[in-house]
């Protein structure tokens, strides 16, 4: 089963992500998205990465996704599952693949978000079979 | 407009050393600046322009400089990973070609080796105001499983087996069993590379790269100096560079930079990748490989792997000899930044000076390609096409 004694550390959070992370704390998964062209981006960042506008916005994501790509990290104190989910939403995020068996993962397998606690109790998004 | 021939490489020095824990960092760039100045018959005087990237100790070139007695009036410390030195030959032979500068001094070194540095596995953190950091740093990026996302990826679009991506392995360990100063000379099989311990599915052990200390250095000059200096100097005839990110999460990881700097060094060359008789591929990782093999147009988009199988990468066996040093995986891989290396081979190759057991007959016609920061996320990729005096 997946490392549920890995040390996350907490990520750094800024104006510029921190309802991101308030939301997560909340088992809200928010997604950025440009008013201006219309498309959802990631990382989420204030100025669209597509067409430049500066009038994003968050949105209530659907947690869903399916795996683009992913890796077991064998040579670790505790193994772990990287990997590219691409959301519902559009983009493909790099998340961890968690509550699932390492051996059985499958490009394309549908998953859905769920929370991990990072060493100072931020809650950080990850993704289990759906 | 083309640069082609405008700038020559007249040396070019890897440092023979794999483990440097009585050497320092600033000792090392000064060794092998020393090395290639003298490969050059140049003087540490003589030099106009300093290029360094990261692997450099202090702040840009100042306190490199300063060590080396350097007055430089024209300077470079663009950082793309292990690319860097393959971008900076290109930017020597625009400031070259413009009249900026006339002999460009290149130096690399590190000692990830003496310092213990798990460089493929341990996630490495580039700050908290890096603004992909947030997002990225707490899943544990590493540089061994984002490659292997890569591979994983190209597996499943396009049939790739770790088979294949094994005989990248084995055809540097064939060459690298010829160089005296390689940190690996056994020549290893298919089946010992995917019978190697599991790093980061699909990548085996020994798809990975060498953690090894050193450096290289590479001396750019006019035309006018190349020839002062007699015939030994390889031409630069193309030259390209790209960037590749994850692009808003539009994401594809079954290419690199290379589509792009590749094409641009072809072009600017007026050369096909059929010219070629020899390639320095960055071999960060046998995946590295396969698909910069497609990207620069060796192959299709997704053939890579039946490419580089059967020994198609040995020289003297297969259609594309590569890394005849032995490259990343076999040779060395200092300050764990490939593309110094590339070229430093490439040049071997052109002279006719590497070793006898894996020289390409009339390698006229030579190409070294590196990728730095990591396929799995943003990179830089450099093309250098570089050719006899005659070319």
């Amino acid at each position: 089963m997946s490392g549920e004694e890995r040390v996350l550390p907490a990520p750094p959070v800024n104006p510029e992500n921190e309802a991101f992370f308030k939301a997560a704390n909340e088992g809200r998964y928010l997604v950025k998205k440009c008013r201006a062209c219309g498309e959802a981006h990631y990382y989420p960042r204030t100025v669209c990465p597509f067409c430049q506008s500066a009038d994003t916005e968050w949105v209530e994501g659907s947690g869903k996704g399916v795996i683009y790509t992913y890796s077991v990290m064998r040579r670790a104190p505790v193994p772990y599952a990287i990997a590219y989910v691409t959301l519902a939403e559009g983009p493909s995020v790099m998340t961890n693949l968690v509550d699932c068996d390492f051996d059985a993962l499958k490009i394309g397998q549908k998953v859905e978000v769920t929370f991990r606690k990072a060493d100072n109790g931020q809650a950080i998004p990850m993704f289990k079979p759906a | 407009m083309s640069l082609r021939g405008k700038a020559f490489i007249a040396g070019s020095y890897e440092h023979p050393t794999r483990n440097a824990p009585d050497k320092t960092l600033a000792q090392l760039h000064a060794e092998v600046a020393r090395g290639a100045l003298a490969d050059a018959g140049l003087e540490m005087s003589d030099v106009d322009a300093y290029y360094c990237a990261g692997d450099a100790p202090g702040l840009g070139p100042f306190s490199m400089a300063e060590y080396m007695g350097l007055k430089p009036t024209h300077v470079d410390t663009t950082d793309t990973g292990g690319s860097s030195y393959i971008i900076h030959v290109g930017h020597a032979l625009q400031a070259i070609a413009s009249g900026k500068a006339r002999i460009a001094l290149i130096t690399l070194a590190g000692k990830p080796r003496s310092a213990g540095q798990a460089t493929g596995t341990a996630p490495r953190d580039y700050g908290a105001d890096t603004p992909d950091v947030p997002f990225e740093r707490v899943y544990g990026p590493a540089t061994a499983n984002m490659y292997a996302m890569a591979a994983m990826r190209h597996m499943y679009e396009f049939g790739t087996t770790s088979k294949q991506l094994a005989w990248v392995k084995v055809a540097a360990s064939q060459h690298a069993q010829h160089n005296e100063h390689a940190m690996l000379r056994n020549v290893v099989t298919v089946e010992e590379v995917v019978d190697s311990p599991m790093i980061a599915d699909p990548l085996h052990r020994l798809d990975c790269c060498v953690i090894s200390d050193g450096g290289g250095a590479l001396v750019v000059v006019a035309p006018e100096v190349a020839k002062s200096l007699g015939g030994r100097a390889v031409k630069i005839l193309g030259h390209g560079e790209a960037l590749k990110h994850l692009n808003g999460g539009k994401i594809d990881l079954t290419y690199t930079g290379g589509r792009i700097s590749g094409t641009r060094a072809f072009e600017e060359a007026g050369l096909a990748p059929a010219d070629i008789k020899y390639a320095s591929i960055y071999d960060s990782f046998t995946i590295t490989v396969v698909e910069q093999i497609e990207d620069l147009g060796f192959c299709e988009h997704g053939k890579g792997g039946t490419f580089v199988a059967d020994g198609n990468l040995i020289s003297g066996v297969g259609k594309l000899p590569f890394n005849t040093d032995g490259g990343g995986l076999c040779n060395n891989h200092p300050a764990n930044r490939g593309g110094m290396t590339k070229v430093i081979e490439a040049v071997r190759q052109l002279r006719g000076e590497a070793h006898p057991a894996v020289q390409v007959r009339n390698c006229d016609l030579a190409v070294a390609h590196g990728t730095g920061g990591s396929i799995g996320t943003r990179m830089g990729s450099s093309t250098v096409i570089l050719g006899r005096a005659d070319a």
